[in-house]
C-alpha cells in the first residue's frame, strides 16, 4: 500500500480492525509486528516523526494549562521550525484565543479541537487523525473537513481513521477497509473523481 | 540552559503551580514520618542527634516517591508523552527539565520541614551546619535524578507506584548511606563528613550522565 502526496486516505474497519495500530506504525510510537512501513523515502523514524502529525482518542494536551499555553509548550519543541502561531491555528480550529479556561475544564468537542490544532501547529507533511470527528456536533465536524481540505491542497498526505465514514467522504480520496489486522478492500473515495 | 529544556521546566512549575499535587502530598507524607518517628523513639539530646539525618533522609526518600510517580502519571494523561515523543526536541532535556523540577519541589518541602523537624527533635547542631547546605542538595539530587529515571521507565507498568521504590531503594542505597552519615557526623560533630560528601557528588555525576544517556531508550520504549 503506497501514500500518495496530496491524497488523503479514510480507514474504515469495526473496533479492533487495527486502524489505530496502524496510525501509531504510520506515526513511528510502534514497531510492525509483521511487514514493514517506510515513511519519506526511508528517513529514520525520529526524524520522520517530526514531519508527521499524529492525532490520536486522547487530547496529548495537559489539562493544567490553557489551549494557548499547550500549543506556545509545543511550538518550542520544534526548534529551527517555522510554527503556526497557537492563537492563529486556534482561531482556524474555530477556537477563541483569548479564552482563559484551562483544557480540563473544556468540553469533549473543544479538546478535540484543540487537539487538531497542537497537530497543525508545525505544518506537518503526513498528517494522522484518528477518530477526529469524535465527540463532535456535524457543523463542528464540517468546519474540520472544510479545514483538512485546505491542507491536502497544499500537497499534504491526510490518513484519518473514522466510524463517521460520511463526515469524511467529501475529502476521502481512497477509503481503506481493514479487517482483522488486513487491508480488506482500497476503493475510490469523492474526492477521487 | 536551552530553550527546550526551559520550555519544560516552566511548563512543569506552571502545572505543579496550579495543581499543588507534589508539594503537598510530600510535605504531608513527610511530616507524618518526622512526627510518628518523634513519638516512637521520644529524641532527646545526643540521641536525638544520632537519629536525626536517618529520619530526615528517610522522610525525604518516601515523600518523594509519590512527587516522582505523579511527575510522570501527568505526561502519560491523555497520551501527552506520545505528543512529547513525536516532537524533535531530544528527550534528555525533557529529563533534565523533569529532574530540575523535582529537585525543587524536594527542596521546598525540606525547607517546609526544617523548622518542625529542629523543634520537634529539639535539635542543638554541634557540628559545622553550613555542611548541610551540601549534603542536601547532593543526596536530593541523587534521589531525584535516579527516581525520575525509575519512575519513567515504570510508568507503563501496572504496579508503577509498587515498582518505584523496588527499584529505585536498592540503587539509591549508597547515597542514603553517604547522605545519613554526613548529616549524623554534621548534627553530632564527631567527625569529618568531607568524604562523605565527596562521595556524594561522585554518585551524582556518574548516575546523572548514565540516566541522561539512557533516557532516549526509555522514552521511546513501545
Amino acid at each position: 500500500m503506497d501514500l500518495a502526496p496530496g491524497r488523503c486516505y479514510v480507514l474504515i474497519g469495526e473496533n479492533g480492525a487495527g486502524k489505530s495500530t496502524l496510525l501509531r506504525v504510520l506515526a513511528g510510537l510502534l514497531r510492525p509486528s509483521l511487514g514493514s512501513v517506510t515513511v519519506f523515502g526511508g528517513l529514520e523514524p525520529q526524524q520522520a516523526r517530526a514531519r508527521i502529525g499524529y492525532m490520536s482518542h486522547a487530547p496529548m494536551l495537559y489539562d493544567e494549562l490553557t489551549a494557548e499555553e499547550n500549543l506556545r509548550y509545543f511550538a518550542r519543541l520544534y526548534p529551527g521550525r517555522e510554527c503556526l502561531a497557537p492563537g492563529e491555528v486556534l482561531r482556524q480550529v474555530g477556537l477563541d484565543p483569548e479564552l482563559g479556561r484551562v483544557l480540563g475544564q473544556y468540553s469533549q468537542g473543544m479538546r478535540q479541537r484543540t487537539s487538531l490544532a497542537r497537530v497543525l501547529l508545525p505544518v506537518p507533511e503526513l498528517l494522522l487523525l484518528d477518530e477526529p470527528f469524535s465527540n463532535m456536533d456535524v457543523e463542528s465536524a464540517r468546519q474540520m473537513v472544510e479545514l483538512l481540505s485546505g491542507f491536502r491542497q497544499s500537497n499534504r498526505t491526510i490518513v484519518i481513521t473514522t466510524h463517521q465514514r460520511d463526515l469524511a467522504a467529501p475529502i476521502a480520496d481512497w477509503v481503506i477497509s481493514l479487517h482483522a489486522g488486513r487491508v480488506a478492500t482500497i476503493d475510490p473515495g469523492r474526492a477521487s473523481a | 540552559m536551552t530553550r527546550a529544556l526551559w520550555t519544560h521546566l516552566v511548563k512543569d512549575l506552571r502545572i505543579e503551580w496550579r495543581s499543588r499535587e507534589a508539594i503537598n502530598s510530600m510535605l504531608f507524607f513527610a511530616l507524618l514520618v518526622v512526627v510518628l518517628f518523634s513519638l516512637a523513639f521520644d529524641p532527646r539530646g545526643a540521641f536525638a542527634r544520632d537519629i536525626a539525618g536517618g529520619v530526615l533522609c528517610v522522610a525525604t526518600m518516601f515523600a518523594s516517591v509519590s512527587a516522582l510517580n505523579q511527575a510522570w502519571a501527568r505526561e502519560i494523561r491523555h497520551q501527552v508523552l506520545d505528543a512529547q515523543r513525536m516532537a524533535p526536541s531530544p528527550g534528555a532535556e525533557l529529563f533534565l527539565a523533569k529532574v530540575l523540577a523535582n529537585f525543587l519541589f524536594v527542596t521546598i518541602v525540606q525547607v517546609l520541614l526544617a523548622p518542625v523537624f529542629l523543634v520537634m527533635y529539639n535539635l542543638n547542631v554541634v557540628g559545622q551546619p553550613w555542611k548541610l547546605a551540601l549534603v542536601l542538595p547532593l543526596g536530593t539530587w541523587a534521589l531525584v535524578a535516579n527516581g525520575t529515571f525509575f519512575a519513567a521507565l515504570s510508568i507503563r507498568t501496572r504496579n508503577r507506584e509498587l515498582l518505584l521504590p523496588l527499584i529505585l531503594f536498592p540503587i539509591f542505597m549508597p547515597a542514603l548511606l553517604a547522605m545519613v552519615v554526613a548529616t549524623g557526623y554534621i548534627f553530632t560533630g564527631e567527625s569529618d563528613p568531607s568524604l562523605w560528601i565527596k562521595m556524594l557528588a561522585g554518585y551524582d555525576i556518574i548516575f546523572t550522565t548514565v540516566c541522561l544517556l539512557l533516557f532516549d531508550v526509555v522514552l521511546h520504549a513501545e
